[in-house]
């Protein structure tokens, strides 16, 4: 089931204080007299009575979610949902006409089913239900996004530093407004051309250390203004030519480094220090920026959240089903979407694309389950915290106070390593062959679990570039300086992103590419853009 | 915990389309070209469809930092089978395809074109721009302005003077035999009950009274039950449909002499396509002669028309002349409305000049509604002017210089424009 997620989630001081079920405290209620309608058309009956069972199990379980908003949406709606990042509110730009329009192409022509469902980290929670959905999918879409996901935006770290659901749908709204007034003052052209430039430097435009301070629509507005004069002024400040009194002021300031420390965020530091930029350029970067930021967590928690969720919905329904609430049919249904979503080709298979993250996600919580439940000795080696424990406190805490690089680092298990035959290939391109590193052994398991875990890094997944230096007395050029991973070159599209940045930049800008040796392996440069 | 159902399914589609126009307006160039192969490639009666658009992936692709081939890296697959820590691999050909954490890479999808369909309306836009055409010209082609109601059925709302009574009232008969029908048999139960009563040995007065007392209570629930209804009502339909008035032919006459070039054929093309679609608008039924000529006319389909070449001088009349007699054997005027559509780069044989303008004016125009005529080249020649006197004198008769699309308009501006002030 692949679905997209927007949005963010937030941060209740209350949340820390909430209570953990356990559990061992669980007692399962009385068996239902006879299970619940399966037609296969839904009705909004149905679904409320549904919902209010999976509710009820849920919260058994004490799963701990924002309020609830299911909404039904047709098709097509659910290919605009598509076409704007999964957010229901968006500014335009044509790189969602041309994401909308191959979605569309696609759906057509049958290659691909849409998403069942995509859910939006907002307070209360948004789920949409596609209308085309029978209603053992709606059951499954239920539990796998209005309780699975929303409970991981509610309670995993990163959504709650990072992300502030109560006023994301607010901030895209302010954003959709301030981009198509800045497309009627300074047209469209103008508009789109810095948007674009923007959104090739997307991924760098995140802070990954700092927490940025949240705030309400309201709020938003009246900063604005001071924030665009003030920001000029400095911006202004900078780049005075007239010398300070003192010579040796003067003197001391040139040989000053601008920035002192290099910048990782590049859209931050051209937001703040770009020359050229108006104010409304200016803020049109810092929207570009926040949005980054908004969905930062969820590029770092994909094997966590879609685990998570997909963990959830097999438990919830499962239970369901137990205490006599579903029938056959229904669960037949569902688990026939359940374990297409959960399948992993093996490499070399048609269709291999790398891990599913669901398929990994699910198998390491339902792993983590039965460690606390029915350890073996092995288990009780590597995992002496978990095994035997009370397997619901576990994987809560698993689920709030990791990420995936730090989750399957903690928690992937030699048991897991054996099922899905993992092992590590090393490719040196100083080698003529690749060579297999490690494999799910006594010897390898670590290494495994190591490179499977690095794999997630995003700090290695994608290329470090940070701002190194401008030259504040001479040509005011830009270099952004990249630190080659294990001699990882970029690769050539790096011509193309530059120019966008020297747009934005307003001058020439340089990128080096730097080894482990700390030698300047490659250079690429951009003249200043004319006028 | 507060918990809703919204059903957002007639909230509107089409949220993206603000981001469609964006991603049209960006590829304007190609979508152009595309659209002017498209005119090249299409019968004039195929003009007003969609058309696939094929844009290189190259052109779309949003360019952003990443990793590229080379460096040393280590990657964990899954379904290991029979490889031990140590083995050495061939490299795969191509390189690895997805690159860290299991993303497929954009790269591995190949340099495909991107394609995407082009609705009808989007299509006629761009080829409306092409030709320059003024927006009431636009709104004429792109809509149909005459409606006439003609009868639908019956449905059950209405203004009173379609009022039906026949179906009205027989449809207050039939609710009143369903809602009474209840009753009457009770009270027919009733009767029989009251007959045996009184009838029957001893004195029942009581029970008589009680009877009668039930039947009252019946009868007047009978009675209760409305003649007529509001909802028995039902009126006359009627629909607007619109009105293509009646059947037209088109005449279309090209000189495909040797002079006339592909690109100036094209030119030509565009030009009777518009006519064609001015024509669709207005006609129900249209039929198009195709009639070309050199030093002989001949009435041809529309394939050899466009596609093929002739050589040898040219004699304009000829085509006047087949044109005529089609028109006169085939198209009576009571029943068609005639409109000539004629392409040529100027060149006639000089002596034929003035034998065009006679049969222009005397046996042609007074057939025709309208007869365009455009000259695909720039030089004057006698034909051209010949043919300026006649347009002074003659409102059905346009001619115009074109020697690319945006000029074609003009010649049928007299057509748009009456058309546009009746409208």
């Amino acid at each position: 089931m692949s679905e997209k997620q927007g949005g963010t989630a937030g941060f209740d001081a209350l949340d820390a204080l909430r209570r953990t079920a356990r559990a061992a405290d669980i007692r399962p209620p009385a068996r239902a007299a006879e299970p619940l309608p399966s037609p296969s058309d839904w009705s909004f009956e149905l679904i409320e009575r549904y919902h209010d069972r999976i509710k009820a199990t849920a919260e058994r379980f004490g799963l701990d979610t924002y309020p609830n908003q299911l909404e039904i949406i047709t098709a097509e709606q659910m290919m605009d949902a598509y076409a704007s990042v999964g957010m229901p509110v968006n500014y335009r730009h044509w790189s969602y006409g041309k994401e909308f329009i191959s979605t569309e192409k696609n759906y057509r022509r049958g290659h691909m089913g849409l998403a069942y469902e995509i859910v939006i980290n907002s307070n209360p929670c948004i789920s949409y239900l596609m209308e085309e959905n029978t209603m053992g999918m709606q059951a499954l879409v239920i539990a796998h996004a209005a309780y699975g996901h929303n409970s991981f935006f509610k309670g995993n770290y990163l959504f709650r530093m990072w992300t502030d659901a109560s006023s994301i749908i607010d901030y895209l709204v302010y954003a959709k407004n301030y981009v198509a007034d800045c497309e009627e003052r300074h047209g469209l052209e103008a508009v789109e051309l810095l948007l674009d430039s923007c959104h090739a430097l997307m991924n760098h435009g995140v802070d990954r250390y700092r927490r940025p301070s949240r705030k309400s629509l309201a709020q938003e507005l009246a900063d604005r203004k001071d924030r665009e004069a003030y920001a000029q002024r400095q911006v202004n400040d900078m780049w005075r030519t007239l010398p300070p009194k003192a010579e040796k002021a003067a003197e001391e300031s040139q040989s000053r480094r601008f920035p002192e420390e290099p910048q990782e965020n590049l859209l931050y530091f051209i937001e703040k220090n770009a020359p050229l930029l108006e104010p409304w350029q200016r803020e049109v970067v810092r929207i570009v920026r926040k949005v980054a930021q908004y969905f930062y967590p969820q590029r770092q928690t994909q094997v966590m959240n879609e685990g998570w969720a997909t963990f959830w919905h097999h438990h919830l329904l499962n239970t369901m089903y137990d205490d006599g609430y579903l029938s056959d049919g229904i669960m037949i249904e569902w688990l026939k979407s359940h374990t297409n979503v959960v399948y992993q080709p093996r490499v070399g298979d048609r269709g291999y694309s790398g891990i599913n993250p669901y398929a990994l996600g699910f198998a390491m919580y339902t792993d983590i389950k039965r460690m606390c439940e029915h350890p073996t000795d092995e288990d009780r080696h590597w995992f002496p915290d978990i095994a035997g424990r009370d397997w619901l406190e576990t994987i809560d805490h698993a689920m709030r106070n990791f990420k995936d690089e730090s989750f399957i680092g903690q928690y992937l298990s030699p048991n897991l390593m054996r099922e899905f035959r993992l092992f590590a290939i090393v490719d040196d391109d100083k080698e003529s062959e690749l060579e297999v590193s490690a494999i799910h052994d006594e010897q390898g398991y670590r290494r495994v679990r190591e490179a499977l875990s690095h794999q997630y890094d995003l700090g290695s997944r994608e290329p470090n570039i940070q701002v190194w230096n401008v030259n504040l007395r001479g040509d005011r050029s830009l270099t952004l300086r990249h630190t080659q991973h294990n001699d990882r070159p970029l690769h050539e599209g790096a011509q193309e992103v530059l120019k966008h940045v020297a747009r934005l930049w307003g001058f020439g800008v340089q990128l080096e590419s730097v080894n482990n040796a700390g030698d300047v392996t490659k250079r690429w440069s951009v003249p200043a853009p004319p006028g | 915990m507060f918990q809703q159902i919204i059903d957002r399914r007639l909230a509107g589609k089409n949220k993206s389309i603000g981001n469609r126009e964006r991603f049209l307006r960006r590829h304007k160039e190609q979508i152009r070209e595309a659209v002017k192969r498209a005119v090249d490639g299409r019968g004039i009666r195929d003009m007003a469809q969609g058309e696939d658009i094929h844009i290189p992936r190259r052109d779309i692709a949003e360019p952003v930092f990443g990793h590229g081939q080379g460096g040393k890296r280590e990657m964990v697959h899954p379904g290991n089978q029979d490889y031990v820590r140590g083995d050495r691999i061939e490299r795969p050909k191509g390189g690895q395809g997805g690159s860290g954490g299991g993303q497929a890479s954009d790269s591995g999808e190949g340099d495909d074109d991107f394609v995407f369909h082009l609705t009808k309306e989007e299509f006629m836009q761009v080829f409306f721009d092409d030709l320059a055409l003024p927006n009431l010209a636009r709104t004429t082609l792109a809509e149909t302005p005459e409606f006439k109601t003609q009868r639908a059925g019956y449905s059950s709302e209405g203004t009173p003077n379609n009022l039906h009574v026949v179906r009205s009232m027989r449809g207050a008969i039939g609710r009143r035999i369903a809602l009474g029908s209840d009753a009457r048999r009770q009270l027919l139960a009733l009767e029989e009950e009251l007959i045996a009563l009184q009838t029957g040995p001893g004195d029942r007065h009581a029970e008589i009274a009680e009877v009668e007392a039930a039947m009252a209570v019946l009868r007047a629930r009978i009675g209760r039950i409305p003649y007529l209804d509001p909802i028995d009502l039902r009126y006359r339909s009627r629909v607007r449909v619109p009105v293509p008035t009646a059947k037209a032919v088109m005449f279309c006459l090209m000189d495909v002499s040797g002079s006339m070039d592909e690109s100036r054929k094209d030119l030509a093309k565009r030009f009777f396509i518009l006519l064609y679609l001015f024509l669709t608008r207005h006609y129900e039924r249209i039929d198009i002669v195709f009639i070309r000529h050199h030093t002989q006319a001949q009435e041809v389909d529309e394939q050899n028309f466009f596609h093929s070449t002739e050589t040898g001088g040219t004699v304009v009349s000829s085509a006047l002349v087949l044109m005529e007699e089609i028109a006169r054997a085939r198209y009576p005027t009571s029943e068609w409305n005639i409109y000539g559509a004629q392409a040529s780069d100027g060149d006639n044989w000089h002596h034929d000049s003035g034998r065009c303008r006679e049969l222009l004016a005397h046996s042609i125009l007074p057939l025709c509604r309208y007869f365009a005529y455009v000259q695909v080249a720039e030089e004057e020649q006698n034909l051209w002017d010949e043919y300026s006197a006649l347009a002074a004198e003659s409102k059905a008769f346009a001619i115009r210089k074109v020697t690319e699309a945006s000029q074609i308009y003009p010649v049928f501006r007299d057509l748009f424009k009456k058309e546009g002030a009746a409208a």
